[in-house]
């Protein structure tokens, strides 16, 4: 297969590819000029509705459609917020965006907002990321100066303020109403839906979460046109009216046991396998692949026989995975233990669930506890169809939870067990042969179980 | 009119009603447990205990459209031709799980926990729980935290509902209590150095659908189910909140509020909760007594029933202190009483408390300055009588001036209210009977002392600022040698059988218009007696 030649990342190589006169060196900002100059936002938000463009911060919902949800002729404000809170494990293609491109971020920040009609635009940028502030705050600095941002841009009547905004350091505040929670001073803790954002959002005001990524997208889409677009990914599947195609350029980062990790740009729908052999130079140390991780861990795992499978928003869901996600490969080489993997995984959730509703609070906290309890040599074989019955309970029966968290805490769990029951199984015999539960020893006068 | 449709039962709601699956579902005599939602606060929906099955009912084909999600009842709006299933297998094992996960860490620790016999936690697990506890027992400790001078918090017995939260944030306005830490190490706190102290405080104890807040007061005090609950009328301020008395054997153990969206929708304040200890004061009168030249006697009330008529017809002019805390019969009975033996006896509203300014919290509710739960009612009765104008301070000078020879003052308060020189006046007359419930300068100088009740112990009824008029029983019997104001004046009267207030409330509405609208049944939230006069806070 040949190489796709990098859209969004075509710059990052370049010297001071964050600074404004190379970006425009390279044509940067045309598509903005061009824009304001020629179109309106009832247009452009219907150009980018053609394309197909498809949100790349996890759920892949159409952007163009997200941005049509806004109430017509609301007095404003809007807002656009960008959500820059990249905190899924595995996960930095927005990172290298920000970091190395920041002007291709802020032009398609400034088009979104045009489409939207948003006045104000916040980056709510993730805590850890203090290189990402450093040249985000320089590039809108810069924008200013040179009347991208402000006051009638480019001489139109659109204008726009963007405002960077550093994060709480919590997974939470990446969700879209936690995002907006946050955002406004309080706890992230998500919102219940409806009203949603677009109804509802900042300040109680109509406002269109979007990812970096997305926005990124955006730009291109301006700058290139649709038919550009639509000729990269994975065409429409005209069996399945659920399956509106996966279109554009993709940035997929690839981590864990390969050779090359790293942040890679290819056409969505190219294959794990692919990803890992042909940009990540293959596993490392010349081992074989026990399993990937298709998105950022809560969209689940990959086995070594699944690894032929699409990185396209349809592909993973066909192999009992939650989803594309953000793209982020993970890989674990043939030693890796997966108790370990999963008891991993079901901390981070357990660490980063925001307490509020009950199935997801107490659930990924008994998860990570069970697992605890096997890794230390006691588990049972029954505490296996526990832990998917908790992730059933929290994951599969929708609207368990106010946000999508439980989900992501579910997945791991249920394709884990479910790929490699026989590893688990292994594991709990070796280290428990009795199979009989050794509890701490406990306090008089406690309850004591019974079972 | 619009269809409700709650497990096959169709419910009928008005078209300006705003109710969510849970309020409908009480109509059709369902319950649908929740945790976090209250009527009184916002809906957060996190408890994720009245996740119920949703759709709709297309009219025209009669066909049912379910939505894949399960939804919280308690957010999901009743609208006409909505569907609720409540009782289906993917509800009842999502209940399940979610009290399976209350429970991983919450001790059980029931036969301590202040909460048990009417914790949520409690309830719900033998009507929805697992029937096996399937979670890791681990030791159990039990973190109790100050978090204010009434309330005192278990942190791990908390289910994280938020109510207390909102409460302080949506209804007192105070902001005290917030969420600290993440996930399952979610806890509820207050910022150091700002403690839980407003004048509402103890509401949140109410709200707590476990045992996590509680009540200082009552902590350890009495286990619920063997306390009683009365109907009652708070007595602390002239809003008059609806109240439950809750007592054991005679002894108030705690006042809750007491449902009325009319007067306190939930609520009641820290003063009127805490304010019945002086019930159960060891100084209160509890003999009558009787003063001449030769001292102070106590004598049985039969003694007071046979010689006191005489004396008070012997006094000359009559006056009496009706004091705002009788309720309306009470007050009744004494004007008529008093009329009965001197036509043109002097009639007055007692001395009327009043401490500070009235207090408004964000949602309307309000403590007032007046502290007396009948003002208004008492100023009607004597209106009635035709004394509209007439003061408590005039008929302490008329005393002193000899217009007047004989009064009756009745009492109820709580505080000193009748200083030295009230009793130096009052008593220059021929005749002085005090009816009160503590020893006051004017008692001790009174020709009868007659020991009064307590509020709890009286039974009649109360209007309040607004010109609502509530009516309750007796919660406890007063203690021996204690009559009720009501009782001995209906044996005064020479009144056949035992004093019931309803029998005179009807007497009173039938022959003063004010009172008219009291003359059927008075509903828990009482009767508005001005149609005019708006009610004190509303839903």
């Amino acid at each position: 297969m040949a190489r796709f030649e990098p859209v969004l990342l075509a710059n990052i190589d370049r010297e001071n590819s964050h600074r404004l006169s190379v970006y425009e060196s390279t044509g940067g900002y045309q598509a903005l000029r061009r824009v304001l100059a020629e179109m309106d936002p009832v247009a452009f938000t219907e150009l980018v509705k053609s394309s197909n463009l498809r949100g790349r911060g996890g759920a892949g919902f159409p952007t163009g459609l997200k941005w049509t949800f806004l109430p017509k002729g609301h007095p404003g404000p809007i807002y656009m917020c960008i959500n820059a809170d990249e905190s899924e494990p595995g996960t930095f293609n927005n990172r290298v965006l920000m970091e190395e491109d920041p002007h291709q971020v802020i032009e398609g920040i400034i088009l979104s907002s045009f489409a939207t009609r948003a006045t104000t635009a916040y980056i709510y940028l993730r805590y850890e990321y203090p290189l990402s502030y450093e040249r985000l705050q320089g590039a809108i600095d810069e924008a200013y100066a040179a009347g991208y941002l402000g006051k009638n841009i480019q001489g139109s009547d659109f204008s726009l303020d963007i405002y960077l905004h550093r994060g709480a350091a919590a997974y939470i505040c990446g969700e879209e109403t936690g995002l907006i929670e946050s955002l406004e001073g309080k706890r992230a803790w998500p919102r219940i839906k409806p009203p949603f954002p677009a109804v509802e959002g900042v300040f109680r005001k109509p406002t269109v979460v979007n990812n970096i990524e997305t926005v990124c997208c955006v730009k291109q889409i301006a700058q290139r046109g649709v038919d550009w677009f639509k000729s990269i990914g994975v065409p429409a599947d005209p069996k399945n009216s659920r399956d509106p195609g996966s279109y554009g350029p993709k940035l997929y980062c690839l981590s864990g046991h390969v050779e090359r990790p790293g942040c890679y740009e290819a056409p969505l729908g190219i294959t794990c396998r692919q990803l890992i052999d042909e940009y990540g130079g293959g596993v490392w140390k010349g081992r074989r692949a026990k399993a990937a991780i298709p998105g950022g861990i809560s969209m689940g795992l990959l086995t070594e026989a699944e690894l032929d499978t699409p990185l396209d928003f349809a592909g993973p869901g066909k192999v009992g995975c939650l989803g594309l996600g953000t793209a982020a490969v993970v890989v674990m080489d043939e030693t890796v233990s997966m108790v370990d993997f999963l008891y991993n995984s079901c901390r981070f959730f357990a660490h980063e669930s925001c307490g509020q509703c009950t199935p997801c609070r107490e659930g990924t906290e008994w998860s990570v506890r069970m697992l605890a309890r096997i890794k230390a040599g006691k588990g049972r074989l029954r505490d296996l169809d526990l832990l998917l019955e908790i992730g059933d309970t929290i994951g599969i029966i929708p609207g368990t939870t106010i946000c999508g968290l439980a989900d992501g805490a579910a997945w791991p769990i249920k394709n884990a067990i479910r790929k490699f029951r026989d590893e688990f199984e292994d594991y709990i015999k070796r280290t428990n042969p009795t199979g009989y539960l050794v509890t701490d020893p406990v306090p008089a006068l406690q309850v004591v179980s019974l079972h | 009119m619009g269809t409700v449709i709650v497990d096959g039962i169709e419910v009928a709601i008005g078209d300006d009603e705003h109710l969510n699956g849970i309020e409908v579902a009480r109509r059709a005599g369902i319950e649908i447990p929740h945790y976090c939602w209250h009527a009184g606060l916002s809906v957060v929906a996190s408890c994720r205990m009245c996740l119920v099955e949703s759709g709709t009912r297309n009219p025209d084909t009669g066909e049912i459209t379910v939505v894949p999600k399960l939804v919280p009842a308690c957010q999901t709006p009743a609208k006409d031709n909505t569907v609720f299933v409540t009782n289906s297998d993917r509800v009842k094992h999502s209940r399940a799980f979610v009290e399976e996960a209350l429970l991983m860490d919450h001790p059980i620790d029931c036969p301590i926990c202040d909460k048990a016999g009417e914790c949520h936690l409690q309830d719900y697990f033998f009507e929805h729980g697992q029937a096996q506890r399937r979670a890791d027992i681990r030791p159990f400790t039990s973190k109790k935290r100050d978090v204010g001078p009434t309330v005192t918090l278990f942190a791990d017995r908390c289910v994280m509902c938020t109510r207390c939260v909102r409460f302080t944030r949506e209804i007192t306005g105070t902001s005290e209590l917030m969420v600290i830490d993440r996930g399952s190490h979610d806890e509820i706190d207050v910022f150091p150095g700002h403690p839980l102290d407003n004048r509402m405080s103890g509401n949140v104890v109410d709200l707590c659908p476990v045992g996590a807040l509680g009540d200082k007061d009552f902590l350890y005090e009495q286990r619920v189910w063997f306390m009683e609950k009365h109907d009652g009328v708070c007595t602390g301020c002239s809003t008059g909140c609806s109240i439950s008395v809750e007592e054991n054997q005679d002894t108030v153990y705690r006042l809750k509020p007491r449902e009325n969206p009319r007067i306190n929708q939930w609520w009641m304040c820290d003063e009127g909760r805490y304010g019945y200890h002086h019930v159960h004061s060891t100084k209160r009168l509890v003999g009558a007594v009787r003063r001449d030249a030769s001292g102070a006697t106590a004598i049985e009330w039969e003694q007071v029933f046979s010689e006191l008529p005489a004396r008070l017809q012997g006094a000359g002019p009559l006056a009496a202190v009706i004091s705002p805390h009788l309720t309306v019969e009470e007050a009744y009975l004494l004007a008529t009483y008093i009329r009965q033996i001197d036509p043109a006896a002097r009639l007055v509203v007692g001395p009327v408390p009043v401490e500070g300014t009235d207090e408004t919290f964000p949602n309307g509710f309000t403590i007032r300055a007046e502290k007396c739960p009948n003002r208004r009612g008492v100023e009607e009765i004597v209106k009635h009588f035709g004394c509209e104008s007439e003061v408590y301070e005039a008929v302490q000078s008329d005393v002193a001036a000899g217009l007047i020879g004989g009064v009756w003052v009745s009492g109820g308060y709580k505080t000193d209210t009748f200083d030295a020189a009230a009793a130096q006046a009052l008593s220059s007359g021929k005749l002085l009977v005090v009816q009160d419930l503590f020893a006051s300068p004017v008692t001790e100088v009174a020709d009868y002392q007659l020991p009064g009740p307590a509020f709890p112990e009286r039974e009649g009824s109360y209007v309040n600022c607004a010109d609502r008029l509530q009516s309750v029983p007796w919660a406890i019997r007063s203690p021996a040698g204690v009559r009720t104001d009501g009782s001995v004046l209906w044996r005064l009267l020479g009144r056949a059988g035992l004093y019931r207030s309803r029998t005179v409330l009807d007497e009173i509405a039938a022959t003063i218009p004010y009172f008219a609208l009291a003359a059927g049944p008075v509903s828990p939230q009482g009767v508005a007696l001005s149609e005019t006069t708006p009610a004190t806070t509303t839903t």
